[in-house]
């Protein structure tokens, strides 16, 4: 069992949030044409095998999207914040 | 090496079975290999046994990190089929079944291949049109495949809850007659000798660190255990593809996510078939030491951790016990956790990388134990001849920024849905 601190309600039982996958891609401007930047945003991944900085969403709470930094390998959660500065305060 | 048999099984207790000689040498690495396999699981070393018996290339090293089938070759529930519908997966997966079909005899090896059938339940009429087309598709390509309905299935596997007040109750099953189940650890093992026979290096405990480069070519690896160079170098080590992959510079469309499988205490005969609940994802058969072998979906989140949560766990026996109740009274003597290459598409890659000298056999989300054989079978082909056979021709890296996914379940590039 994952617990993840949310930063508004506090240490949560994992099965209160959905997973939203790999947080460190940036989605290309929607004016790009190219094929291999949008191949790359929508294909690959980096899948490190360590820190890992990913969205949950606190579904069954404050229904906050988060960025986890997590250890992949040893699920070592290291920091957790508002993946929106501005709207995340709830 | 002495074939097996039952004559030299006779032969051997003369002597209180203390001469055998082992399965395979343990060989000290030589500097320069025609063709390196890094994985030694079943996909590396059915490659490599494939490569020296098919295509005559026998100065080969398969290297292995730990031990031989003690990744993903070891941790799968040893489920056999070939009901897949997509083009690209049906013509593959059905010569994987064929070459199962004739693998203990061909390696002198049992592999205790057990073609018991496997059962795919549908519990609505939609699921029902689905199963239908998916048998008339798998049919239309040679594959046998039949419906048949909950009667019919009750009479062969008693047990389940077939009642109109089950959470969903059981409509029918689509059924394939030759699938089945095999000794996973077997696999390897037999893989292993028949490779070594041939003259390939098995070489264990040994760790790619970094790939040598000439220019834009790979031409050798770095290990723990020295330096060693190949003209062509393959990589079979699912799970881990991304993190040895980006060794070599390449980004994969791949996740890694572990999978739970579990095993009960052992029962008398109840299940001599291997049976899909349709309504949610679980999987169950029976071990011939009698325990419950089950499995279902994934954690969901990227891991490298090969050991499973709670919650999943929970997620798959309420699924089990909604299909079998008297499920709720076992117990499950040992769970672990495997980490699955997860693809965009849900189907695996067996090609030629980008990079010179790099062979890439990956992305096998949970379904790559049927898959060993035409996986090394496929994989020898493309790294012996430099261009993939008919039956991997569509399982290219290239195929996702082409627009070519092959997508079996049609959930979309979402690895953690497939």
């Amino acid at each position: 069992m994952l617990r993840i601190d949310c930063p508004f309600c506090g240490l949560r039982d994992e099965t209160e949030f959905v997973y939203g996958g790999d947080a460190s891609r940036k989605r290309p401007d929607l004016q790009e044409t190219s094929q291999d930047v949008w191949n790359d945003h929508v294909f690959l991944r980096d899948n490190p095998k360590g820190p890992h900085l990913e969205y949950w969403f606190h579904q069954h709470g404050c229904r906050s999207w988060l960025k986890v930094q997590r250890d992949v390998a040893t699920h070592e959660i290291t920091d957790v914040r508002f993946a929106d500065k501005e709207k995340g305060q709830g | 090496m002495a074939r097996y048999s039952a004559f030299e099984i006779f032969k051997q207790a003369l002597s209180g079975h203390k001469n055998w000689a082992s399965a395979w040498r343990d060989p000290v690495p030589k500097e320069k290999y025609d063709v390196i396999i890094i994985g030694g699981g079943g996909h590396g070393l059915a490659t490599a046994y494939y490569l020296a018996k098919e295509h005559g290339i026998r100065n080969v090293a398969v290297l292995e990190k730990g031990w031989l089938g003690g990744g993903n070759t070891g941790r799968n529930t040893t489920i056999v089929r070939s009901n897949y519908m997509i083009e690209g997966n049906t013509g593959f997966y059905e010569h994987s079944m064929k070459l199962w079909e004739n693998l203990s005899q061909e390696l002198n090896y049992n592999v205790m291949f057990s073609q018991r059938g496997q059962y795919n339940t549908f519990h609505n009429p939609g699921q029902m049109d689905v199963a239908r087309r998916r048998a008339n598709t798998l049919r239309l390509n040679g594959i046998e495949a039949e419906l048949i309905t909950a009667k019919e299935m009750q009479a062969r596997v008693p047990g389940l809850d077939y009642s109109a007040n089950a959470r969903f109750p059981i409509l029918g099953a689509m059924y394939q007659r030759r699938a089945g189940t095999a000794r996973h650890d077997a696999v390897a093992w037999g893989y292993a000798r028949g490779a070594d026979q041939l003259g390939v290096d098995i070489i264990q405990n040994c760790e790619v660190e970094e790939f040598i480069r000439d220019k834009d070519r790979i031409i050798g690896v770095r290990t723990n255990r020295g330096e060693m160079r190949a003209a062509k170098i393959g990589m079979a080590v699912a799970g881990h593809s991304s993190h040895v992959a980006a060794k070599a510079g390449l980004r994969l469309p791949i996740e890694s996510h572990v999978l739970q499988a579990f095993v009960s205490e052992p029962l008398k005969p109840i299940f001599d078939t291997v049976i899909s609940f349709g309504a949610a994802h679980f999987y169950i058969s029976q071990s011939d030491k009698g325990g419950l072998v089950m499995g279902g979906d994934i954690d969901g989140y990227n891991s490298y951790a090969q050991k499973g949560g709670m919650p999943t766990m929970e997620h798959v026996f309420a699924a089990g016990v909604s299909f079998l109740p008297y499920l709720s009274r076992l117990k499950v003597l040992r769970q672990w956790g495997g980490i699955m290459d997860m693809s965009m598409d849900g189907s695996p890659i067996i090609c030629k990388s980008p990079i010179d000298g790099f062979y890439i056999n990956a992305g096998w989300c949970y379904g790559g134990f049927k898959a060993t054989p035409a996986s090394g079978w496929c994989f020898a082909h493309t790294i012996a001849k430099d261009e993939p056979h008919e039956f991997n021709e569509k399982f290219r890296l290239d195929r996702f920024s082409r627009g070519y996914p092959i997508d079996e379940r049609g959930a979309g590039p979402t690895p953690n849905a497939h």
